[in-house]
């Protein structure tokens, strides 16, 4: 076993942990995350998509240990004082999810997106999402939330 | 799917994992980024007795302006790169070759060195630092020692860097005013390449003064377009379809479900015509 402390959305956990552990599994089982989801363990479909030190990462493509030290944001953890974040009142909003199983990672990674980008081109969300799989919605409602998203958090920015 | 149990090792400093590497010999596998490795142990393809984490040492990663060349640690991220002015300025090629690899997630994590030593021929990091010339910095319990790109990539996951030894540092002479196109050839988003070239060139007065092309899975290592390069010279923007015809020669591509041998000689003459034209732009 291995200590690791690691701040997870906020909030220091200081835990002992096989180094063989997946910070995805990390997360769900050890720390309750479950709002992080397994969709794919090929590292393929991005459903188990963090925020590490503020980039998006693939949690189930990073070891626990790895992590030590380090902060990661969850889809738990975007919300503040109860207030969904402008991602997440985007995709309710546009009707961005059927099933949900991919909305935990898409929305984690049109945050990303758009710290890096924040105003992008619909062809910019497209292949800023492209390590991202829906098999439910064709995409097309996704890339209108994250276009909303990007145009409230800009007049957020202008009124503040 | 989760690995094998492993010892985990996290050294601060280059000598702290050769030394970690020297006591655990073959029994012991380097982590750079994960995304190649980490993928590998789950799936069990591989279960090393101890992991050798490299992500704590400060010293491998960052990039420099070395005067001649700049000088990338092995440990710096693809995104790292592509976010980088000095390589945007110097050796455009690499940045346009490493936006394209997998996703920004991936690009967040995977590094270029990890790249490098994994050696995947379908593996985009490869055929620019061919064609750039680069030279790879090597570190072993007997010091340091230099390999040009050239001798670099050996055969299929097959590299210089030897059991024991760490890939440091990446140099890249300055190809400063060159401009550069990555054409990469997939069916599907967040594909590997199927073929993808490399090209990078210098114009003067509206033709080529010199030109340098690399091919991706063409064969089991990156490969130089030498044919092509040395019939480039001299030509201008109309006149690339003669000179890109031999992009296949001297090249033993695959045949698998993406495509047979032929067709990729084929999409190596056509990607190449157009990552010249495009290089030729800017
Ligand atoms: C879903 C997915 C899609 C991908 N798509 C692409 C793509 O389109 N194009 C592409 O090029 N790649 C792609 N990749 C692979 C990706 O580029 C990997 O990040 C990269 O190949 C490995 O870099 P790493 O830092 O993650 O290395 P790791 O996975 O940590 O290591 C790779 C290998 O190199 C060794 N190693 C690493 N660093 C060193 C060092 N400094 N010295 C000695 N040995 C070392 C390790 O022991 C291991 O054997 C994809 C990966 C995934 C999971
Ligand atoms: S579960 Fe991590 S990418 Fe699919
Ligand atoms: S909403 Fe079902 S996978 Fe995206």
């Amino acid at each position: 076993m291995t200590r690791i402390n690691v701040t997870v959305d906020g909030v220091s956990n200081a835990d002992d942990v096989e180094p063989r552990m997946l910070l995805v599994h990390y997360l769900r089982e050890v720390v309750g995350k479950v709002g992080t989801v397994v969709g794919c363990d090929t590292s393929n479909c991005g459903a188990c998509t963090v925020h590490l030190d503020g980039r998006s990462v693939k949690s189930c493509n990073v070891l626990a240990v790895q992590a030590d030290g380090h902060e990661v944001t969850t889809i738990e953890g975007l919300a503040t004082n109860g207030e969904l974040h402008p991602m997440q009142t985007a995709f309710h909003e546009n009707h961005a999810l059927q099933c949900g199983y991919c909305t935990p990672g898409m929305i984690m990674q049109a945050v990303d997106l758009l710290r890096e980008n924040p105003d992008p081109t619909e062809e910019e969300i497209r292949v800023g999402l492209e390590g991202n799989l829906c098999r439910c919605t064709g995409y097309h409602n996704i890339v209108k939330a994250v276009a909303a998203a990007a145009g409230s958090m800009s007049s957020e920015r202008s009124n503040a | 799917m989760i690995p094998a149990s492993f010892d985990y090792l996290a050294p601060t400093s280059v000598d702290e994992a050769l030394a970690a590497l020297a006591e655990h010999g073959d029994d012991a596998k380097v982590l750079a980024g994960g995304q190649s490795l980490l993928p590998i142990l789950r799936m069990r393809l591989n279960a090393p007795e101890t992991v050798v984490d490299l992500g704590r040492i400060e010293a491998l990663r960052g990039i420099r302006d070395g005067g001649d060349h700049i000088a990338i640690g092995s440990m710096t991220a693809y995104s790292d790169i592509v976010a980088s002015d000095l390589v945007r300025e110097h050796a455009a090629l690499l940045v346009k070759a490493v936006e394209t690899v997998a996703d920004p997630q991936i690009r967040h994590r995977g590094t270029v060195g990890g790249a490098i030593v994994h050696a995947d021929p379908a593996g985009d990091v490869g055929a620019p630092i061919l064609a750039l010339d680069a030279t790879m910095v090597i570190a072993g319990s007997g010091g340091e020692r230099t390999v040009p790109a050239t001798e670099f990539f050996r055969d299929l996951f097959e590299t210089a860097v030897e059991d024991g030894e760490l890939l440091t540092e990446i140099r890249i002479p300055k190809h400063t005013g060159w401009g550069a196109a990555y054409e990469k050839f997939v069916r599907v988003a967040h594909q590997w390449s199927i073929v993808a070239v490399a090209a990078t060139v210098r114009v003067e007065g509206g033709s080529i003064a010199e030109a340098k092309v690399g091919l991706t899975n063409m064969g089991n290592t990156p490969l130089r377009a030498s044919a092509v390069e040395q019939a480039l010279v001299g030509s201008s923007a109309d006149a690339l379809a003669d000179a890109c015809g031999a992009a296949a020669e001297g090249t033993n591509p695959p045949s698998d479900l993406n495509g047979d041998a032929d067709y990729r000689r084929h999409l190596a003459t056509v990607l190449t015509r157009r990552a010249v034209q495009k290089a030729m732009e800017g």
